[in-house]
């Protein structure tokens, strides 16, 4: 079974093998509204665990989205490309950002799991 | 400490419609109803949008005895007040003695007075300013409590007709008395979206009752701040604090068909000089329409460069819904400010290409009659 982990940034990433999908959570899209347009990462990049890997325009604002871990990009999603809006509509589905091959799995162990998560968010209302 | 937030008469009806309600020039103000900005962007381009924005400042002016209140009130601003007759409504700006611009606002005449409704952010130092030099020839009477509503979209004069059927006639920037749900109010056939629609101006406890009348008719839903921004984006309308300020004078920011022509001519207005100065040689810098090429959205403080060097800034930019593209305005030196001039916008870092283009983005629908 798939393993979701979260980040404090509101990132997700669900890890299987030693590859991980990473999108932004439904809490993350309904603070942003309406997103209009994502800046995914290019396949092969190597990315650091905290770096700014992708931006996300809303018609509000721009946010940077930080990557839950460090390793290789193996795959972006090409389909936000014509269809942003599956960040808002679908944020762990068809939204996903990008995949990436996990540079040290330990990492994983720093983020939280979905009870966590689900607690975290509750205690920023 | 900051002061607590001010609320409008229709905060609790936000609140029952689910806004997200942020914090705006002092007001807890709706930016954004569920169905979000997209959706509401276009209702009020295709159907009809009700905007709360009685945090504008209504004030009216009234002649002294032996006094005239326009003539008055030409001595803050450039724009003709003198030659509108009853029911007529204009756009002008309190400038300052450098030509810069505290607010921008708009002036109706009924005939017996001035209404004047101003910029939330300013209303308080405007009012100031207006006491300051009118209180010897005008009864200042601010009407900070009363409501505003703004019915914006290509249904909305079908809509409001069915309450007052006489609305159906009037004329862009034109205004007229009516009772509407057993309350007078002042309508005007203007608005800030570039499209058709009326402003309606209430008594405090009437803005609720009138707002959920117009929200029960099947063409109109509530919009929010978000998009009232890009609806004016795209109608290549200026936001003050950001677009213009006092820094900026009417002639840099392309306002200068606000301006009547004997009022170029005869001045009698604060920082007359520079502007006329600017109309004859020319202004340093100018106001422009931009179209960044892809996706990438340059928003305001991007920096504009052509060959290298930079030649302005952004002061709005965004997504525009109806074009479903980027769009940006912005000031550049006037020896770059040409129709077709290709620049590059600095967006996180990275220099995306653009060009200057003529604005209104979306066409005006203002009905002329």
């Amino acid at each position: 079974m798939a393993d979701v982990k979260y980040s404090n940034e509101h990132e997700w990433i669900r890890v299987e093998g030693d590859v991980g999908t990473v999108g932004i959570t439904n809490y993350a899209q309904e603070q942003l509204g309406d997103v209009v347009f994502v800046d995914v990462p290019q396949k092969g990049r190597k990315i650091a665990k905290g770096e700014s890997v992708a931006v996300v325009e809303s018609v509000k604002a721009a946010s940077d989205i930080y990557s839950p871990v460090s390793g290789e990009v193996t795959e972006a999603n090409g389909e936000l490309a014509n269809a942003p809006g599956d960040v808002n509509s679908e944020p762990m589905g068809k939204g996903w950002f990008f995949k990436v091959r996990l540079a040290n799995k330990a990492e994983l162990d720093g983020l939280m799991d979905e009870k966590a998560y689900d607690a975290f968010v509750k205690s920023l209302s | 400490m900051s002061e607590p937030l001010k609320r409008t008469p229709l905060y609790d009806l936000h609140r029952e419609l689910g806004a997200r309600l942020v914090p705006f020039a002092g007001y807890e103000m709706p930016v954004q109803y569920p169905t979000g900005i997209l959706a509401e962007h276009a209702q009020t381009r295709n159907a009809a949008g009700l905007f709360d924005v009685s945090h504008m400042g209504q004030v009216r002016l009234t002649a002294k005895a032996g006094h005239n209140a326009a003539k008055a009130l030409e001595t803050l601003v450039p724009g003709d007040i003198a030659g509108l007759q009853a029911g007529q409504q204009r756009y002008t700006q309190f400038t300052n003695e450098r030509g810069g611009m505290l607010d921008d606002l708009m002036v109706t005449s009924t005939g017996d007075h001035l209404l004047l409704v101003l910029n939330a952010a300013c209303k308080d130092s405007d009012l100031a300013h207006i006491r300051k030099h009118l209180a010897a020839s005008c009864e200042i009477e601010p009407m900070f409590s009363r409501g505003l509503l703004a019915l914006q979209g290509p249904q909305a004069t079908r809509v409001l007709a069915r309450l007052a059927p006489n609305v159906a006639t009037m004329k862009f920037m034109t205004g007229a008395f009516f009772r509407i749900e057993g309350a007078d109010c002042y309508v005007t056939r203007s608005g800030y979206t570039g499209g058709d629609g009326y402003e309606i101006s209430t008594p405090s406890n009437a803005a609720e009752p009138i707002a959920r009348r117009l929200l029960a008719e099947p063409e109109v839903k509530p919009i929010g701040l978000g998009a009232r921004d890009s609806l004016r984006l795209e109608a290549g309308l200026c936001l003050y604090g950001h677009d213009i300020d006092t820094t900026t004078t009417p002639v840099e920011a392309g306002l200068l068909w606000s301006i009547g022509k004997e009022r170029r001519l005869e001045g009698g207005f604060a920082g007359a000089d520079v502007i006329q100065q600017q109309i004859k040689d020319g202004a340093p810098r100018k106001r422009v329409g931009l179209l960044p090429e892809g996706k990438a959205i340059a928003r305001e403080g991007a920096e504009i460069v052509v060959a290298g060097k930079q030649v302005g800034k952004v002061t709005s930019g965004g997504f525009a819904p109806t074009l479903n593209r980027a769009i940006a305005m912005g000031y550049v030196d006037r020896a770059h400010s040409a129709n077709g001039t290709k620049v590059e916008l600095m967006v996180r870092g990275k220099p995306v290409p653009g060009e200057i283009v003529p604005m209104p983005f979306v066409k005006h629908a203002y009905y002329r009659g």
